[in-house]
């Protein structure tokens, strides 16, 4: 399942508005297979807002996404995914009904693979992320970060180019949080895709990415190595405030 | 005693029928947040093809006229096309309104497949025999099983059986049940729509066809309003189970038909006549207790 040639995925100039508020205010970023991207921001800096853009659930206005120079900004969420484009959401939505391995033998069903080699595809998925709770386990039954985790594979199920993963590390424990960060370091190399992380845990980022995009308002504040944003004046500004009052943040 | 195994055998069998039309309803509504009045046409339209269009009260037979296993295709076959007819037809071009619309539209289809029927047949009650050999009784340890009750629990235990075969085992009843359950994260993941809703469509036509004859072997009359009852008990009983839940279809099935006998056969005689006063009350307490059914599932709440 190795994609040998670079992708690349560009957000140009995005903005978004709700009723009058703005979400997006130009937005400009990118994002190549094989990097692990961290977008990061205070609460209400439009993350979700520009993942639901990338992902064709929010179309923007202006403002354009290309995949490598093809314009997709007009496609649906569905089409999106077809052309390689896939998310895991917050509330991580797998089919509780089914068992972990069907969440993903869909995803495989849905690119044309046969029952066969989808379900062979699930199981090679799990066992690549070091997951043991059970293939055939019942979702409705699953703990918390084995959930996430499960969408994770599902979305990577999907063979895309670029794997767009919404808060995956939220509610994690330590020991749960390390295991994460160690598969999402190795998720390009292991599916040559890129990924795009958003992520409170400052850790987790920090951790994990090479290049870090920061939003504060719905504008891009900063974007560069963790070492870059971590000194990066305007980045403090927007997360521990002008007089450094809360040293509780976590940067 | 025998005079209670022999209700409770009264009430299995209703409550098989009404958890196969409860399945039909809950499949179609958890792929397209559709509920589907047009199932009661189904199943009366079934019941109609048995015979040839005639003033009659007592009509020629036509699909009846075949013989068994022959009759029981045709029929099946009569209404799955029904069905998927009046999704292409109807539903299909409204599937991304909203579920008032689709609900109004399936009222509509509903209203014109009987005035069809009653353009065609005629709207006076009917009356036709088909599979004599099947009222007469079977004694077990003493209860006298009539036959076509031990039809009816046969075929429903069957067919519930491949349904859930169906959808446990085979990639497109897996993708099926994801798409009931999140139809939009399915369609996100690849799931064939088109393909899963007419699937959905075909099974509620392979079942209302079933329960059609299932209907007309016990009754022995035809009616236009024959499909409306167990499609309202069956609505229901979809709601009690927990709308979308289609284990909680089965089981709101079974509940709304054993209670409905139970009172039938425990009410006293001049109280029986609120037999069905008495089982939607019992609806009414159940959703006042549990508001999301009894298996609820996250159907109700859709977000990105």
């Amino acid at each position: 399942m190795n994609k040998s040639q670079k992708k690349t995925l560009e957000a140009n100039d995005i903005h978004v508005d709700f009723g009058g508020i703005k979400a997006l205010g130009g937005v400009t970023l990118t994002l190549n297979s094989g990097d692990v991207l961290g977008l990061i921001g205070p609460n209400g800096a439009g993350k979700t807002t520009m993942v639901n853009v990338l992902s064709g659930f929010q179309k923007p206005k202006p403002g354009w996404v290309k995949v490598d120079g093809e314009d997709v900004s007009t496609l649906s969420a569905r089409k999106m995914a077809q052309v390689g484009i896939a998310r895991s959401f917050q509330a991580a939505r797998l089919f509780r009904g089914l068992t972990v391995l069907q969440n993903l033998v869909i995803a495989g069903l849905g690119i044309g693979m046969s029952s066969k080699a989808a379900t062979k595809q699930a199981r090679d998925i799990l066992d690549w992320m070091g997951y043991r709770g059970g293939h055939d386990r019942q979702c409705s039954a699953l703990p918390y970060s084995d959930e996430r985790r499960i969408s994770i594979a599902r979305a990577l199920a999907l063979q895309p180019s670029f794997a767009l993963l919404d808060e995956p590390a939220s509610g994690m424990n330590e020991e749960e949080c390390e295991h994460l960060m160690e598969t999402i370091v190795n998720i390009p190399k292991h599916f040559g895709c890129g990924v795009m992380l958003i992520e409170h845990n400052m850790q987790v980022i920090m951790g994990v990415c090479n290049r870090i995009h920061v939003l504060d308002g719905g504008k891009s504040l900063a974007e560069g190595t963790p070492e870059e944003v971590k000194k990066d004046p305007n980045v403090l500004r927007a997360y521990l405030g002008e007089k450094n009052t809360r040293d509780d943040a976590v940067i | 005693m025998t005079y209670f195994i022999q209700v409770l055998i009264d009430a299995i069998s209703l409550g098989s029928l009404y958890a196969l039309v409860a399945l039909a309803i809950g499949l179609v509504f958890g792929v397209m947040r559709l509920i589907n009045f047009a199932q009661a046409d189904y199943i009366t339209i079934g019941a109609y093809s048995l015979v040839i269009p005639t003033a009659s009260i007592t009509p020629p037979l036509l699909l009846g006229a075949l013989p068994a296993v022959a009759m029981v295709i045709s029929v099946v076959a009569v209404v799955t096309v029904l069905a998927l007819l009046t999704e292409r037809l109807a539903f299909r071009p409204l599937r991304s309104s909203d579920p008032t619309t689709l609900l109004i539209s399936s009222f509509a289809v509903s209203y014109f497949l009987q005035s069809l029927i009653i353009l065609v047949h005629g709207g006076r009650p009917k009356t036709v025999s088909i599979g004599d050999s099947l009222t007469g009784a079977v004694e077990m340890l003493g209860v006298r099983i009539p036959g076509v009750q031990l039809l009816t629990m046969a075929v429903a235990l069957t067919l519930l059986i491949c349904l859930v075969l169906f959808l446990k085992k085979t990639p497109m009843g897996v993708q099926l049940r994801a798409a009931a359950e999140d139809f939009q994260m399915a369609r996100l993941l690849g799931v064939p729509a088109n393909k899963v809703i007419a699937i959905a469509f075909a099974i509620s036509g392979l079942l209302g066809g079933t329960i059609s004859l299932l209907f007309v072997v016990q009754t022995g009359t035809l009616d236009i309003k024959i499909g409306m009852m167990p499609t309202v008990y069956a609505f229901f009983a979809t709601v009690i189970g927990g709308i979308g839940s289609l284990p909680g279809a089965v089981l709101g099935g079974y509940i709304v038909g054993i209670i409905s006998v139970l009172l039938q056969s425990y009410l006293p005689e001049e109280m029986r006549a609120f037999r069905d006063a008495g089982v939607f009350s019992l609806v009414i307490l159940i959703l006042l207790m549990r508001p999301q059914g009894l298996l609820a599932t996250k159907a109700s709440k859709e977000r990105v």
